[in-house]
């Protein structure tokens, strides 16, 4: 029990150096020093609650998903059957119930309509995202599948992660941590930030850019009472322009969407000089946009941002150019964020901020600085209480716990695990709660050696008997660690971190290297009696 | 040099002489957390409720307009504002609860954030925002769950240990224990009505698991001196092994005591909650440790023979073919 060979005296010191040393570029930095950059620089990070910084959790309705890919699906149909020739002409459309619905005027067009539609039920993939039912003869039902919804929820997200990343970038901040979460969820970490609500504003602006000739047939009462034309769409004007409070209908149908930019940006109108958007459309996107110029010059076209109408300006003359202008009450501020959002591509489906939670950086730096403080006292309360009452054995404690301190900041380090406000709390439990062990090898030795037992007898029972307490009460310590990590948020999974590690460092260092130097003080020594 | 010895040697107090009176007093202790619990109801904070929390400094005051800032966020009509002085008496922190319904509208806590804080900030120019924390109804659902979940699966999941390493009687000892902890923790929150939130999860949390390092203590000595003593009857046993750890027990509670203080006194604000329910914890779970789990042992009837290996018919049959017997 006490012999220690040469080897594992070697290998012992030397996983404690290695460790401890991992800790110094993390002390150096909390003590504001510069770590040499020649050298490797393995840091615990700081979690937003220290750092400062903003942490959104931003989720996307399913329903959203859902209705979009309805929408589209009627588009696609109304295309193929008005493209088919000879055309297929149907009637009663309806997307109620979030099935796409139809009825064929003529049932003699069953198969060629289904001819049509089978392909387009399949997506990219081999999942068959749409289920077709033909009722009574001619009308055509079509549902989608939840696999294909899955799948489309599932793409989407992939592609809102993109973009979210993209916009981040745009804003310059350091190091954002962005990852997906669940079927429907982004979380999004930036550290550091200085105006936390300019990052909402530009993520909950999902930046989905429309063109729709005006509706001019529509009587201005009815829109403004919400009363939609046949085969048209009302949209409220946005907050800022001059006609907030007023509708716009539109015409559903013939528009086009701004998801084919290649760039946008903000400036100066120099006749009117109003704010507005300047966007260059990619090549599709140009053809399309010179198509609906051309054949609608002298009507007016709403642009449509997030279903609130912009403006509503006339087609003086065809844009062939692949570019356009948006005007739209812009300040520089929302002309320059919609120009982001707009470059940074559309998100395909809304996401609102769920859960934020912001620390201003001075409150980070003064948790720490307090945290620290703490820390060293209740250390030194701990070391004066250790050695006053086991003597030599209590300075062993004493290396072991400043020792397990330093191992368990390295091994944070070494694993880039995340430091938080709640984790400072762990290191002090951990700092009273790692004495356990020698404390409870400790009061055996004492009743060993009260039982009449020799000094060497005494310490490997010591040793022995206490080791199964020590090894039950940190395992059912480490079972409760686990339940606390799959547990709450970022700042309360860093509290389990550091209790979990600091389970191992210090029964490392309280058991085993206090061993070893107990050990080889009692083989130099040879003490007849032992002060405990 | 004289060493300190907080428990002298030989200790031999009879605890179990008091067990009767105590079991009373913690199913009185168990049974009147729940009621107050139940009456009085937990102060949730924003991450269980939803809802918005801003924590604010006044730079250029002295103490923060408590009572004009409860006018004032009350007068936006979400409701009854708490506001609270934080850390100092120039910090505040503002909670303003979730309007009815908002939990299907995932952006509401959000805009609600936005507008508490532009509001405080155009009436007080000094007031710095040092964070907020925001969570719609949804999350803090999702939230409540998963914390009694968890709170659940690691008292089975040590219970379970604790039989798997000692006997069924030490699990359920243990898992009634703890029980007894959590019980009175949350009592303690729906008394004193202070903010219960993720980290108080979190503090109760390690509450299982260091008052679990004390049942194990006790148990495992239990067991030693079961398989030593083999006619001692149960109870003198029982005071001997608590008797025996005792040592341990004041030493162990009492170092993590004087390392928690320091944190109660001088730490962060944020974390006083947290730290307080670990220190009142603390002390709840080496009083069970000896009150709750041991006794239960010898209610369940514990014995001897549980840890010494019976010898079956088989083993005999063994030694008579070896001529052992």
């Amino acid at each position: 029990m006490l012999e220690f060979p040469l080897w594992k005296k070697v290998l012992l010191w030397g996983l404690t150096l290695a460790a401890s040393v991992l800790s110094l570029p993390s002390l150096f930095t909390v003590s504001g020093l510069d770590w040499p950059a020649a050298l490797p620089n393995p840091q615990v990070n700081l979690g937003l609650d220290l750092a400062g910084g903003s942490h959104l959790l931003l989720e996307a309705k399913a329903g959203d998903v859902r209705a979009q890919r309805l929408e589209n699906m009627e588009d696609t149909v109304r295309q193929l059957m008005r493209n088919a020739s000879p055309r297929i002409r149907i009637g009663d459309v309806s997307t109620a119930g979030g099935r796409l619905s139809f009825i064929l005027e003529s049932p003699a067009d069953i198969d060629r309509a289904r001819g049509l539609i089978e392909p387009v039920m399949q997506g990219a993939t081999t999942i068959r995202e749409w289920d077709l039912a033909v009722v009574d003869g001619q009308r055509m039902v079509l549902t989608q599948t939840d696999a294909g919804v899955n799948q489309a929820i599932d793409d989407a997200m992939d592609s809102a992660t993109e973009v979210v990343r993209r916009r981040i970038d745009e804003l310059g901040t350091r190091e954002p941590t962005i990852i997906r979460q669940g079927s429907t969820r982004i979380v999004v970490q930036v550290p550091g930030l200085e105006d936390p609500d300019a990052l909402k504003r530009l993520l909950g602006q999902t930046a989905q850019l429309e063109f729709k000739l005006v509706d001019l047939n529509a009587l201005p009462a009815n829109v403004q009472a919400g009363i939609a034309p046949a085969g048209s769409q009302i949209f409220p004007y946005a907050p800022g322009t001059p006609q907030e409070g007023q509708f716009e209908a539109v015409r559903r149908l013939g528009g086009i969407r701004g998801d084919n930019l290649t760039g946008a940006q903000a400036g100066v109108d120099p006749q009117t000089n109003q704010n507005v958007v300047n966007i260059t459309f990619d090549a599709q996107g140009g053809a399309k946009f010179a198509k609906l110029t051309t054949e609608n010059t002298g009507k007016p076209f709403a642009i449509i941002l997030d279903g609130q109408v912009l403006s509503a300006p006339n087609i003086n003359e065809p844009i062939i150019g692949g570019s356009a202008q948006i005007s739209g009450s812009f300040t520089p501020e929302t002309a320059n964020q919609l120009a982001i959002a707009l470059r940074s591509g559309a998100l395909p489906v809304p996401l609102a901020v769920v859960e934020e939670r912001t620390v201003g950086p001075d409150l980070g730096k003064d948790s720490i600085r307090k945290g620290l403080l703490a820390m060293a006292i209740g250390s030194i309360a701990v070391i004066v209480l250790m050695i006053a009452t086991y003597g030599r054995f209590g300075v062993y404690a004493t290396a072991a716990l400043v020792i397990n301190v330093f191992m368990l900041l390295g091994v944070m380090a070494l694993l880039g695990f995340t430091l938080t406000l709640p984790g400072i709390a762990g290191f002090v439990i951990t700092i009273g709660a790692a004495v356990d062990a020698n404390v409870l090898i400790n009061e055996r030795i004492r009743e060993e050696r009260a039982r009449g037992r020799k000094v060497v007898a005494a310490v490997e029972a010591g040793y022995k008997e206490a080791s199964r307490a020590i090894y039950d009460a940190n395992v059912t310590n480490f079972i409760a660690g686990v339940a606390l990590a799959t547990f709450g948020t970022g700042p309360v999974r860093g509290f389990a971190v550091v209790l979990i590690i600091g389970i191992v460092t210090s029964v490392f260092a309280g058991v085993t290297l206090t061993r070893m130097w107990v050990a080889g003080w009692l083989r130099r020594a040879r003490p007849n009696d032992i002060t405990i | 040099m004289k060493l300190l010895k907080l428990v002298p040697d030989n200790t031999n107090i009879k605890f179990l002489k008091l067990r009767i009176p105590f079991f009373v007093l913690s199913i009185v202790l168990i049974v009147g957390s729940w009621a107050a619990v139940l009456t009085n109801g937990l102060n949730f904070g924003v991450d269980f409720a939803g809802g918005q929390e801003v924590r604010m400094t006044f730079t250029e005051r002295q103490t923060a307009p408590i009572a004009s800032l409860r006018e004032l966020v009350g007068s936006l009509g979400y409701g009854e504002p708490a506001v609270q002085e934080f850390g100092a008496p120039n910090q505040v922190s503002v909670r303003v609860p979730l309007p009815e319904g908002a939990e299907d509208t995932p952006g509401a806590a959000t805009a609600i954030g936005a507008r508490v804080i532009d509001t405080i900030s155009a009436e007080y120019p000094d007031a710095r925002t040092d964070g907020n924390d925001t969570v719609s109804g949804k999350v803090a659902g999702e939230f409540r769950d998963s914390a009694i979940l968890a709170l659940l699966g690691a008292m089975l999941a040590v219970a379970l240990y604790i039989w798997v390493r000692f006997e069924w009687q030490f699990g359920a000892g243990a898992l009634f224990a703890l029980f007894h902890d959590v019980s009175v923790t949350l009592g303690l929150f729906a008394l004193t009505q202070m903010e219960f939130s993720l980290q108080i999860v979190a503090a109760i949390l390690a509450i299982i698991g260091y008052s679990l390092n004390d049942t194990v203590v006790v148990y495992d000595r239990i067991r030693e001196n079961l398989k030593k003593y083999r006619k001692m009857p149960l109870g003198e046993l029982f005071d001997l092994s608590v008797n025996e750890t005792l040592a341990r027990t004041v030493m162990t509670s009492l170092s993590l005591f004087v390392a928690l203080i320091p944190l109660l006194i001088f730490g962060p604000p944020s974390l006083f909650g947290m730290v307080a329910a670990i220190t009142v914890g603390l002390f709840i779970g080496t009083y069970s440790s000896v009150y709750m789990a041991g006794p239960l042992l010898i209610w369940m009837g514990v014995t001897s023979n549980s840890f010494v290996p019976q010898e079956t018919a088989m083993d005999r049959q063994e030694k008579i073919a070896r001529g052992e017997a």
